[in-house]
């Protein structure tokens, strides 16, 4: 089976992530980078699923040249191939052009199975890409899965279960498919130290627009018909009017306070 | 010079720390009360390849040089000192040692079964009559036919109740001082080995410390580690691997304390701010982190000289004895930034606090470490 995990790097969750008011970016500058979380969990069942059924997995990322350090992880987890989109047309993405550059990818890569994408990425937060990647590839798709409950290779078929709001929704599609992936699919093991050595002599190939062909007005800012307005951290929180006294009290005054505001 | 860490070494500091935060920091508290070996991280720390990080592939390790071998015992020596005992020995003190002394034979059988934690060693030179002075050890060995018959206790020995081999150094000529002794490699299950267990230690209260107690014990002539008369030579240089990884374990307790102190001095209020903001508050922050920095750039230093292969007996123990030093300084200054709370098992520091304290003692004293630095220094011995 070709498994292919679509992977973004982004700033670590635990940094005071601060955003340019200005120019509408993230601050990246001295923030660690991290393999998105989402994604930790879509590598690990690549992976499993290659333990169980064969084949191989290859990760594909788009991002800057520093997005190797996350694709290296990846092969350290247990992934057996990486590729870097990366160009400087790539620059400026929204989540169109994103799918669209990444949908070159997996063709060039090629008679894919099941491409495994994480439910969202923490920075950007569409939960965009990995349908509009289904999208452009023609595959089925399944969102937020929870669980693989089968591959059945001979008839091409998988069999998933969702996470959705009400409940878990089991659902059937026949791939290729892709899917993207919630945290409670798995727990992505720790990489142990001979992937690691793979992982360091690994030469990863990086692809660029002329690599991926294409058309140019589709990459990059050119091909991303969003554009962001502005952004900004919400002010913190103030502390909120704390009533004192004693409980009946108290409590008609907290009664008076709410009806005041037509809360109540 | 470089003092940027290479991709692989921040690899294996990443991947040794998540192991140290999600396998070993939830039970270390509970194990160090109950005195319980950590058998299910050591399983698994073989699983996970990480005794054999600076062993070389081609026995079973994955190869890494001396800075990640340093990094593993930081990781490891932040969290649980214990732990990062039980992994200097079994990879400092005897796989490496049987990989410096042994004979292909004794390699290709011991050496990968080490570096995957399918078998644990121990090394043992103390003696109840025989610590900093070892020439003066009483162990005898006795050649008989193929075999030699060994006698003698061994004392305070790490992994002891637990080991599968043990590096046992024992007599075969009394007369001969340094010269008549000689190493050798004890399977633990031979007839005549038993072990006693060693409790209410201070500190380290997961690992295993006994005493072993060899009584004709049997031991064929091809387990001789080295050649007969070298033993004392194969210790000495046993200890050049082994003070590493102690003065390494240092860095990272060291770091540990910190770090437990930071974020209690952040969060604690006393006179109407965080107690981080008061002057005599950061002045031992400032100094803990001097003494650690340094601590950490002596180390790395060794592991540079190691991987060069070149000579590192004077600058191991510089490392060695600042940092067991050190690292008693930071958890004594740590602690103190706790106030009353740090003498309590509620925070980690107090276990961090007792855990420090044996790195002064073993592996050789902060005096032994002395005399070996201005003896090579002076070119005079004071032995
Ligand atoms: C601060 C900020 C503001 C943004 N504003 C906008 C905006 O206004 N409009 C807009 O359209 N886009 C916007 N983006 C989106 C930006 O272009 C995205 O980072 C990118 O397109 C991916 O979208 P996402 O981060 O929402 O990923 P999601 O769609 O949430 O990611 C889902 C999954 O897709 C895969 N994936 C996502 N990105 C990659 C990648 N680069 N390489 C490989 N796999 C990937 C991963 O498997 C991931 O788990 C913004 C991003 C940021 C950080
Ligand atoms: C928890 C633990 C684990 C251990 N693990 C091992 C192990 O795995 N294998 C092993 O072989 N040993 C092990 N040891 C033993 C340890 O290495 C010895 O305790 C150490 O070498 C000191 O020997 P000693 O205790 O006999 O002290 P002594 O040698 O009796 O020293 C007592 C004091 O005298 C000082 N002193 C001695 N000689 C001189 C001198 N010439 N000049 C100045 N001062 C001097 C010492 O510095 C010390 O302060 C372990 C010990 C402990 C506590």
């Amino acid at each position: 089976m070709k498994i292919v995990v679509c992977i973004k790097q982004v700033p670590s969750t635990e940094a005071k992530v601060q955003m340019d008011p200005t120019k509408g970016t993230l601050i990246r500058e001295g923030v660690e980078s991290i393999i998105n979380p989402f994604d930790e969990y879509a590598i690990e069942e690549g992976v499993r699923l290659k333990e169980s059924y064969g084949g191989e997995v290859t990760v594909i990322s788009m991002g800057p040249p520093q997005a190797k350090d996350a694709l290296k992880t990846a092969l350290a987890m247990g992934a057996d191939k990486a590729v870097l989109l990366s160009d400087r047309a790539f620059a400026g993405s929204d989540t169109l052009a994103t799918s669209y550059t990444l949908s070159l990818g997996i063709r060039k890569i090629g008679d894919v199975d099941i491409v495994i994408c994480g439910k969202q990425a923490t920075d950007g937060d569409t939960a965009q890409v990995g349908p509009g990647l289904a999208q452009r590839l023609k595959l089925r798709q399944i969102t937020y899965v929870s669980k693989i409950r089968e591959i059945d290779a001979a008839n091409k078929k998988i069999t998933a279960e969702r996470l959705i709001e009400s409940g878990t929704q089991v659902v059937s599609a026949s791939l290729p498919a892709l899917i993207t992936v919630v945290k409670d699919i798995n727990q992505p093991r720790i990489p142990n130290i001979f992937s690691i050595k793979k992982a360091t002599r690994a030469e990863i190939p990086v692809w660029g627009a002329r690599d991926l062909g294409g058309d140019p007005k589709d990459f990059g800012f050119d091909g991303s018909p969003t554009q962001v307005v502005r952004i900004f951290t919400p002010p913190p929180r103030q502390g909120g009017e704390i009533i004192e006294g004693e409980a009946s009290e108290a409590v008609a005054k907290l009664i008076e306070a709410l009806s005041s505001r037509n809360i109540l | 010079m470089d003092f940027d860490l290479t991709e692989e070494q921040q690899m294996i500091k990443k991947m040794v720390a998540e192991f140290a935060e999600k396998e070993i920091s939830p039970v270390a508290a509970e194990n160090d009360l109950q005195e319980k070996f950590p058998s299910d991280i050591v399983k698994k720390m073989g699983e996970l390849g990480i005794f054999g990080t600076v062993i070389p592939e081609e026995y079973g390790g994955g190869g890494f040089d001396n800075i990640a071998h340093a990094i593993v015992a930081e990781e490891l020596g932040r969290v649980d000192s214990s732990v990062r005992g039980i992994y200097s020995v079994q990879v400092s003190l005897v796989a490496l040692t049987i990989l410096k002394w042994g004979n292909e034979d004794q390699k290709r059988k011991y050496v990968p079964r080490l570096a995957s934690g399918e078998i644990l060693g121990c090394f043992g030179l103390t003696e109840p009559n025989s610590g900093s002075d070892a020439v003066s050890m009483q162990a005898t060995a006795v050649e008989d036919g193929d075999s030699y018959i060994i006698n003698g206790n061994k004392m305070w020995i790490t992994n002891g109740g637990v080991a599968d081999i043990a590096v046992i150094f024992a007599k075969t000529d009394k007369n001969a001082g340094a010269r008549g002794i000689t190493a050798f490699i004890v399977d633990t299950k031979t007839p005549g080995f038993s072990t006693r267990d060693i409790h209410q230690k201070l500190g380290l209260k997961s690992s295993n410390t006994a005493e072993l107690i060899l009584t004709d014990v049997r031991v064929p002539k091809e387990n001789i580690l080295g050649e007969a008369g070298h033993g004392f030579k194969v210790a000495m240089s046993a200890l050049d691997f082994g003070r590493y990884t102690v003065a390494a374990g240092c860095v990272g307790l060291a770091q540990g304390c910190y770090d437990a102190a930071k974020k209690y001095a952040l969060e604690r209020v006393q006179f109407g701010k965080p107690i981080a903001g008061h002057q005599l508050i950061q002045e031992m922050f400032a100094d803990m982190t001097v003494d650690i920095e340094a601590g950490r750039l002596l180390v790395y230093r060794v592991g540079h000289l190691k991987n060069k292969g070149i000579p590192n007996t004077r600058e191991v123990c510089v490392a060695k004895l600042f940092c067991s030093e050190m690292v008693n300084r930071v958890a004594y200054k740590a602690l103190q930034v706790f106030g009353g709370y740090g003498f309590s098992g509620e925070f980690p520091i107090e276990r961090y606090y007792r855990d420090a304290r044996i790195n002064t003692l073993y592996e050789g004293t902060s005096q032994i470490q002395k005399l070996i630095i201005a003896s090579r220094d002076l070119g005079i011995s004071a032995f």
